[in-house]
């Protein structure tokens, strides 16, 4: 398993810290401390009713930041729905990934400068998505994009992650395949999905090569990623351009609010993992390097506060969309029978009034 | 200039036409390359356009449907064929839950303006599996359309416009009739819109609504009840969008209706007809409206099949039902 830094964020033997400046370590360690407190937060709204079920991400952090941050711009991600870290730097703002949570369906409409695709909950369901994606691009003889699709250790039992993987490696396509092993699927444990002894090793029946890093050491989740990045768009001689990275981690909470994880997990092994924490680590590294300060942390923590409440206060001040959207984006053109269910939907509205409608 | 063409090769010549206009188009699915297709609805283009445009894929088809969403939504025009409508369901998650949904889920951001080809339908004496009509699942699912051209010309047409259309298309295509007979079809490229349905025969009695395979045997009941009752033929050839100023208009001329088709009765498109001709023209209706369609049972193997399907004799005394009411 690739790690560059330890729990204490000491640097392991031989490793080599990826080649990344100052700023963007701090950058890094910001996004992730970002990540967290907004996951933090949204878990807090939930209870309190003000947006609806939400699966949480922390402990996850190094892993979907590492991994995004280790793309360029033109890269596209193909996330399934709980990588909010890697959409942030992506450049899917805090306040959509709250909306879609609200149940708002512009949420899901990614901001048009940015290579993300759609959320996906069908598990699994995106990896052909993504494969098609890099597909096309190799078609069109683009030579200057990497393709990245995030998914779970539960998606690697699924159909779709067999023919995604599959069409990969028979049409060489420039994909990165990054599964984020958190060890639990809802209550089934990684050891219920197969008897593989690792989910890496998966990729080897594809023809291509598959890695195990370890998702919560952020600086080994960038290189390992960098690394699958360019060998997709520019692989050596013999080597087939995708890659399957299994970022081995845990997710600290639920799989999402509506499971209470202690009726399957035991309290040690949390305890465990939670000595793997990116977070800390991360920032012992980087105060060890002499990268960060007790001042800079307070100031970062400071800032993301504001982020996310900012985030939070515009989602919230967004209005109910206006149902006509509904009926809206389904096709093209909008067909007959559709607009007559809309006219005849609003002419229930005139006469009722929408406080009528609505339940709350 | 034209040809005189099955309504196979006028897939095939539809597919040529518009991959040769627009390179974004490409084909793709189980023996579609070399072997060009099954039923030889890609003959030659392999050769013509090479295996980057045809494509030749791994036995998987929710990975051929899923791979040609990405595809879509990343701006080409993929038409991947499922080699019989009975071999869809392993892909059926991605088409309901992806193809007819990324324009809707990404509020435009994103389209998926694919057709999915698939033969479909009974009559060719068939293993299991292999002759169902399951047309109704797709019309139920908002976002797709869902075609099924009965002619030749309709079928390079109808898949052009398909081709061109922003939408994701479901393309039914009746097996039966593949090689049941041919007509002419225009070599140059031309549209049958969809959402439009085709007036086959006029009559003033009794409107009777089809698609697809069924078509022919319908006109062959119109024709032998010719002199006792006067029957008007609609191919509803869209069957998402529906077509429903034709189906109307049709039934306001004659009051009586029946609907033939071969999939099974109920919750089948027939039934969708019916409430529209309630909805919309409930004062001009004369007699319950009569639906000459296959039986709730699974498609029978071979043996049995004929008395499945609706042939003329059955749709005859259909009619004849709608008719004497």
């Amino acid at each position: 398993m690739v790690r560059v830094i330890d729990e204490n964020g000491e640097v392991v033997d031989d490793a080599e810290v990826p080649d990344l400046t100052d700023d963007e370590l701090v950058e890094m360690y910001r996004n992730m401390k970002l990540a967290r407190r907004f996951d933090e937060r949204a878990v807090s709204l939930q209870r309190q009713g003000r947006i609806g079920t939400y699966p949480p991400l922390s402990g996850q952090e190094g892993a979907q930041i590492g991994s995004a941050m280790a793309l360029a711009e033109d890269d596209w991600t193909v996330p399934s729905y709980r990588e909010h870290g890697a959409g942030l730097v992506r450049g899917l703002p805090l306040k959509q990934t709250l909306l879609f949570w609200m149940g708002h369906e512009a949420g899901n409409r990614i901001p048009e400068d940015a290579n993300i695709f759609t959320v996906a909950v069908p598990i699994a369901s995106q990896i052909p998505h993504a494969t098609g994606l890099a597909w096309a691009s190799k078609l069109r003889d683009e030579q200057d994009k990497a393709f990245l699709c995030y998914f779970g250790d539960g998606a690697t039992s699924e159909g779709d992650f067999h023919e995604g993987l599959n069409f990969a490696g028979v049409f060489d396509t420039p994909n990165v395949f990054f599964c984020n092993n958190n060890q639990w699927a809802i209550s089934v444990p990684r050891e219920r999905q197969t008897a593989s002894k690792t989910l890496a090793q998966k990729a080897q029946a594809y023809g291509f090569e598959g890695v195990q890093v370890d998702g919560m050491d952020p600086l080994a989740v960038y290189k390992v990623t960098k690394a699958a990045v360019e060998k997709a768009k520019d692989p050596e001689e013999g080597d087939l351009r995708p890659t399957l990275i299994e970022a081995v981690q845990y997710r600290f909470g639920a799989h999402t609010t509506a499971d209470d994880p202690s009726v399957y997990r035991d309290e040690e092994e949390v305890e465990k993992w939670l000595a793997k924490d990116p977070l800390p680590r991360m920032e012992k590294f980087l105060k060890r390097t002499d990268r960060l300060t007790d001042e800079d942390v307070e100031q970062i923590e400071a800032d993301i506060e504001d982020d996310v409440a900012d985030a939070i206060a515009a989602a919230e001040e967004t209005p109910r969309p206006d149902p006509v959207e509904m009926f809206q984006n389904v096709y093209a053109e909008m067909p007959k029978r559709l607009e007559q269910q809309l006219e005849w939907f609003q002419s229930i509205r005139d006469e009722h009034g929408d406080d009528a409608l609505l339940e709350d | 200039m034209s040809e005189n063409l099955t309504l196979v090769q006028a897939v095939r010549d539809g597919l040529r036409d518009e991959m040769a206009e627009d390179d974004d188009v490409l084909v793709m699915g189980e023996d579609v390359g070399k072997n060009g297709g099954v039923f030889r609805a890609t003959e030659g283009l392999y050769d013509e356009f090479g295996g980057e445009r045809v494509i030749d894929t791994p036995l998987a088809e929710s990975g051929i449907i899923g791979t040609a969403i990405g595809m879509a939504a990343y701006g080409l025009k993929p038409v991947p064929e499922i080699q019989f409508s009975g071999f869809m369901y392993p892909g059926f998650d991605q088409i309901v839950s992806h193809m007819a949904r990324l324009r809707t889920r990404s509020r435009g951001r994103y389209t998926c303006p694919m057709v999915l080809r698939a033969p479909m339908g009974g009559g060719i004496r068939a293993p299991e599996h292999h002759s169902e009509s399951k047309e109704a699942f797709y019309v139920h699912e908002a976002g797709l359309k869902v075609a099924m051209p009965s002619t030749p010309h309709d079928a390079k047409g109808m898949l052009i416009s398909a081709i061109r259309s922003p939408d994701p298309v479901i393309f039914l295509e009746p097996k039966k009739i593949y090689r049941a007979f041919r007509e002419e079809v225009p070599d140059d490229t031309y549209e049958v819109p969809l959402g439009e349905a085709a007036v086959r025969r006029e009559g003033t009695d009794v409107s009777v609504f089809t698609w697809g395979a069924m078509t022919r045997p319908t006109i062959e009941a119109a024709k032998n009840l010719d002199g006792e009752i006067d029957v008007e033929v609609v191919d509803l050839r869209t069957l998402s969008p529906l077509d429903i100023d034709t189906v109307v208009e049709s039934f306001k001329k004659t009051g009586r209706a029946a609907i033939v088709h071969e999939a099974p009765q109920t919750a089948g498109v027939g039934a969708e007809v019916t409430a529209t001709i309630q909805e919309e023209a409930l004062l001009y209706q004369e007699a319950p409206v009569e639906r000459i369609t296959g039986f709730d049972v699974p498609f029978p193997l071979a043996a049995l099949e004929d008395y499945y399907l609706p042939e003329p004799e059955r749709i005859e005394s259909g009619i004849r039902d709608a008719f004497d009411f």
